[in-house]
């Protein structure tokens, strides 16, 4: 890139898994007949006042311990001012000068630390929909809880921000803080964009909103680096402003009127006291933390044996790994439970929707039984394969399937036998294969697997088969 | 002025029923020419009336604020009833919820014959900026009768209520009580909930009983102080109802020359005799000095206004209130929505309020004076280390004529002796202790600690026996039983 460093920042709004909002006791939620989720606190009706939802405050706090933040243990609601029509009040009510959480960091898989600078709660605003050339505004929204999360400018690259992205979905979802779908606005994006020349000072920054996907994200930061690198190559000056991502176009463009730096009028909030956390609190918090993904990747890494692939796929729904670990408890090998989840069940529940909620008909009992019948021997994984595919597609239970058919693994005289049947019966085969046709053995492996009715391993009878075949 | 206790006897020994009473109100609401009233609520009045007298019948006794006639400041949610602080921005407001005071206080069984008139968003302290023009003082109608309270003060002097709920957040109860020859009352900040009161300036707002004698203010604040888990500045009170024992034996006062200084000869003399009356029963007079009292009014409106204009932005015709007719741009018609809404005084303190919160000022006005208010609340409660109470005049003259135009500065001058109080939050009463060379009433204020309102009302109680209720309003106006 011609000596250019791309330094990145992020900023990034996470709406809280709270029950009811932030100020108030009307329900969050994603969705519904617009203006039904609100009230007089969140419309800002004339003599209305906020209380503030405490659990907004164990869930901004543990986001903070999870990103290995400093809690601060006093720390106070401001109001920030502007005008538009989605802010009912007209402020914000925000922290500003003391927020929940600072100085913390997070580790991305590649091993790259990202400085946080810090994290605080507040409220959000309603919504904007634009219909039939009118603008109608939606305050179901408002007044829903969030934490922002901003990071020191620590990127140096769109790779580094998704993988941040990924590890910030991961882990917020992971200990229950955020369902962070960006789609639903769970999840919001801020990115601010700057070039320098290595060891120089940072270059004068952008700052690109309204950013509603990964995607989006990387192509908002390629397009905006290409331009400032255009700017500055060609001797002009990057002007400090506010862009919007077109993601039709896939350039970032001038959001006009926001170029001006807003005087927000910050002042510390009248209507809510301080926030005053006791140490031990903060302390039971903790050590009730659920285990952070990274963590439980690294440890079924470690103890089980896992691939670190397999390992990451299975940590990304806690529903997922909580029926993984009640499946391989007891069990010698877990990868061969692991390996069914990934494989055929993975298969079958094949959407985010169906393992966030995981419900298949097969029980974590069920899977550890055959797991131990694979693991023992007793049945081969091929057979055991179909077996679960089959108990997945139509409920039916292990105990039925095993007693309706002989699904045992074969003895060793039974298996030759099978074998050397196939040979005599299939001829035609045979000779092919003698003259040299190499893919006439999947017809006699074909034919030991339907002679054995599934119940041979398939690797196995070619590799007997070729040897059979060889004297 | 009736009292409560006078209206009780006659309704429970069947003098009258609740509801003749209640319509001998209504219609002296309606005769009135005080201007005390906006809005007249006489369904309510009448159905609460009815459940009073149904309890009477059935031999029941009543509670303390039981069908007793109240008028309600028209800044506090009255859920159904118009709301509309006097302004043209919320001329057409119906709240969907009640105060939480108003809530208590309708639960208690009292009877609200309206909703008071006031200064805009209780920005004034004459009763002159309201959109309904002004209202006028009972005891001399060429005189005004305070602001921001002034038909809650106005129709209990004249008659037309027994009692009222007001708010107070430099002075605007203690000023109209003062002016027209009522008792009120500012509680400590956080005594009653503020959720429901439109706010004006959020840390000096407090809701404020004005009323007939003492007694009745402290009935009326414990009517009110019930806990609201939905203000978060809210503690409550402890009943001060049963501390008004009526002794000042060993109590010290104490007076501080800064607030006695270029009182007009009527209003110096009231308080000297003032000062006679609680000695010769049995109080300890003692001598403090009060030094930042002059910094407290630039104090308090560098940040009552930048709260004000911090609270006023959410008006801007798009969820209720006054919509102006559509200009090109959203922000066109916002801000012709609110240039048509607010009167000359609110927006004038919505840009004063908005200057001193200005980047670039902020820490010269804003920041300073956050600082010099605590400095003011520490210089205080060192006060009060010498002294259990500080007595001063409420307001350093009495009632103005009607019309008297002053530069807005000079007005805010009224509230010299008023504002130390919500400035640091604690209890204040105002009771009448005299009259000026043209009849109107003076006013005595005695100031204590943060939740000794009841020490406040018992001193001022004992004042109130010990002269006989003697500079109580008396008028010939409004209902007579």
């Amino acid at each position: 890139m011609s000596g250019w460093e791309t330094v990145i920042g992020l900023e990034t709004h996470v709406e809280l898994l709270t029950k009811t909002k932030i100020f108030c006791s009307c329900s969050t939620g994603f969705g519904g007949e617009p203006n039904t989720r609100c009230c007089p606190v969140c419309t800002g009706q004339p003599g209305s006042l906020p209380v503030l939802n405490e659990k907004a405050v164990e869930l901004a706090v543990r986001a903070g311990l999870a990103l290995n933040c400093r809690i601060n243990l006093v720390s106070a609601m401001d109001r920030k001012h502007y005008v538009y029509p989605d802010l009912p009040k007209a402020y914000q009510i925000t922290q500003f000068d003391v927020p929940l959480c600072e100085a913390g960091f997070a580790d991305l898989p590649s091993g790259k630390r990202i400085g946080i600078t810090r994290i605080h709660i507040e409220e959000d605003a309603g919504k904007l929909v634009r219909e039939n050339g009118k603008i109608y505004i939606d305050y179901n929204r408002g007044g829903v809880p969030l934490i922002e999360i901003v990071t020191e400018p620590d990127f140096r690259s769109a790779q580094e921000v998704t993988e941040y992205l990924e590890l910030l979905r991961l882990t917020m979802r992971g200990i229950g803080v955020s369902d962070c779908k960006m789609q639903e606005g769970s999840l919001r994006c801020d990115v601010n964009v700057s070039l320098r020349k290595p060891g120089e000072p940072f270059g004068t920054r952008t700052e690109i909103k309204n950013l509603n996907s990964f995607t989006a994200v990387v192509a908002a930061i390629e397009s905006e680096v290409r331009r400032q690198k255009a700017i500055l190559d060609s001797g002009g000056r990057i002007i400090q402003q506010t862009r919007h991502f077109d993601a039709a176009r896939g350039e970032t463009a001038d959001m006009r009127g926001k170029e001006d730096a807003e005087d927000y009028r910050f002042f510390p909030e009248p209507d809510l006291p301080e926030i005053v956390l006791s140490p031990i609190w903060v302390e039971q918090l903790r050590k009730t933390m659920p285990e952070l993904p990274a963590a439980k990747k690294d440890r079924y890494v470690q103890m089980l044996r896992l691939a670190p692939d397999d390992a990451a796929q299975l940590v990304k729904f806690n529903a997922v790994a909580d029926y993984f670990e009640q499946a391989c408890r007891g069990l010698k090998d877990p990868r061969i439970a692991a390996g069914f989840i990934l494989t055929q069940m993975f298969a079958i529940l094949s959407t985010e929707a169906q393992r966030e909620n995981w419900l298949p008909s097969v029980t974590a009992g069920e899977l550890r039984e055959l797991s131990l019948l694979v693991e023992r021997g007793s049945i081969n994984r091929n057979v055991a394969k179909t077996l679960l595919t089959r108990m997945l597609e139509t409920k039916a239970h292990l105990k039925d399937l095993l007693s309706r058919q002989d699904v045992s693994a074969l003895d060793e005289q039974q298996f030759r036998q099978i074998c050397r049947q196939a040979l005599t019966e299939n001829e035609r085969a045979v000779a092919d294969y003698k003259r040299g046709k190499d893919k006439a053995i999947k017809a006699l492996v074909g034919a030991v697997m339907r002679a054995s009715a599934g119940r041979a391993d398939p690797i196995e009878a070619e590799r007997q088969l070729r040897r059979l075949l060889e004297e | 002025m009736y009292t409560i206790r006078e209206i009780q006897d006659r309704i429970m020994t069947k003098q009258i029923s609740c509801t003749e009473l209640t319509k001998l109100y209504l219609d002296a609401a309606a005769a009135d020419t005080l201007n005390a009233y906006i809005t007249s609520t006489p369904e309510h009045a009448l159905a609460a009336a009815g459940a009073v007298d149904r309890k009477i019948a059935a031999g029941e006794s009543l509670r303390p604020l039981e069908g007793v006639p109240v008028c309600v400041k028209d800044n506090i949610s009255t859920a159904g009833i118009l709301t509309t602080c006097a302004s043209r921005m919320l001329e057409d407001y119906v709240p969907f919820y009640d105060a939480h005071a108003w809530t208590l206080l309708k639960g208690q069984g009292a009877v609200l014959i309206g909703k008071g008139n006031m200064d805009e968003f209780a920005m004034g302290s004459t009763g002159e900026t309201s959109l309904f023009g002004s209202t006028a003082n009972p005891v001399d109608p060429r005189y005004v009768a305070g602001g921001s309270s002034s038909g809650c003060a106005a129709a209990v002097a004249g008659n037309l209520a027994v009692c009222a709920l007001g708010s107070d957040t430099g002075g605007s109860v203690r000023l109209p009580a003062a002016y027209c020859g009522a008792v009120g009352f500012k509680p400590t900040y956080g005594a009653v909930s503020r959720r429901g009161l439109v706010a004006f300036a959020s840390s000096f707002d407090q809701i404020g009983p004005i009323g007939g004698c003492v007694e009745d203010v402290a009935a009326l604040l414990d009517a009110i102080t019930g806990k609201d888990p939905e203000d978060m500045t809210h503690r409550g009170l402890t009943p001060v109802r049963p501390q008004l024992t009526g002794s000042v034996k060993g109590l010290r006062i104490g007076l501080a020359g800064e607030f006695f200084e270029e009182l007009p000869a009527s209003v110096a003399a009231a308080l000297t005799e003032t000062v006679s009356v609680l000695e010769n029963a049995g109080a300890e007079i003692v001598n403090v000095r009060f030094p930042l009292l002059q910094t407290c009014l630039p104090l308090y409106y560098i940040l009552s206004s930048a709260e004000a204009s911090s609270n006023l932005g959410r008006y801007d015709g798009i969820r209720y209130g006054h919509r102006a007719p559509e200009g090109d741009t959203l922000h066109e018609t916002i801000c012709r929505s609110r240039s048509e809404g607010f009167g000359a005084e609110v927006k004038r303190r919505i840009l004063l309020g908005t200057y001193v919160l200005r980047a670039g000022y902020k820490d010269d006005y804003y920041g300073k004076a956050q600082k010099l208010r605590l400095t003011v609340r520490a210089e205080l409660e060192k006060l009060f280390e010498s002294c259990d109470l500080l007595l001063t005049p409420t307001v350093p003259h009495t009632a103005r004529q009607k019309g008297e135009s002053l530069e807005p500065v000079q007005t805010y001058r009224s509230d010299l002796c008023t504002v130390p109080a919500n400035i640091a939050g604690v209890p204040a009463v105002s009771v009448p202790c005299g009259r000026d060379e043209n009849g109107l009433p003076i006013g005595l204020q005695l100031m204590g600690r943060a939740f000794r309102d009841g020490l406040v009302l018992n001193a001022a109680y004992a004042y109130e026996l010990a002269t006989a209720g003697a500079y109580l309003a008396k008028t010939d106006r409004g209902v007579r039983l």
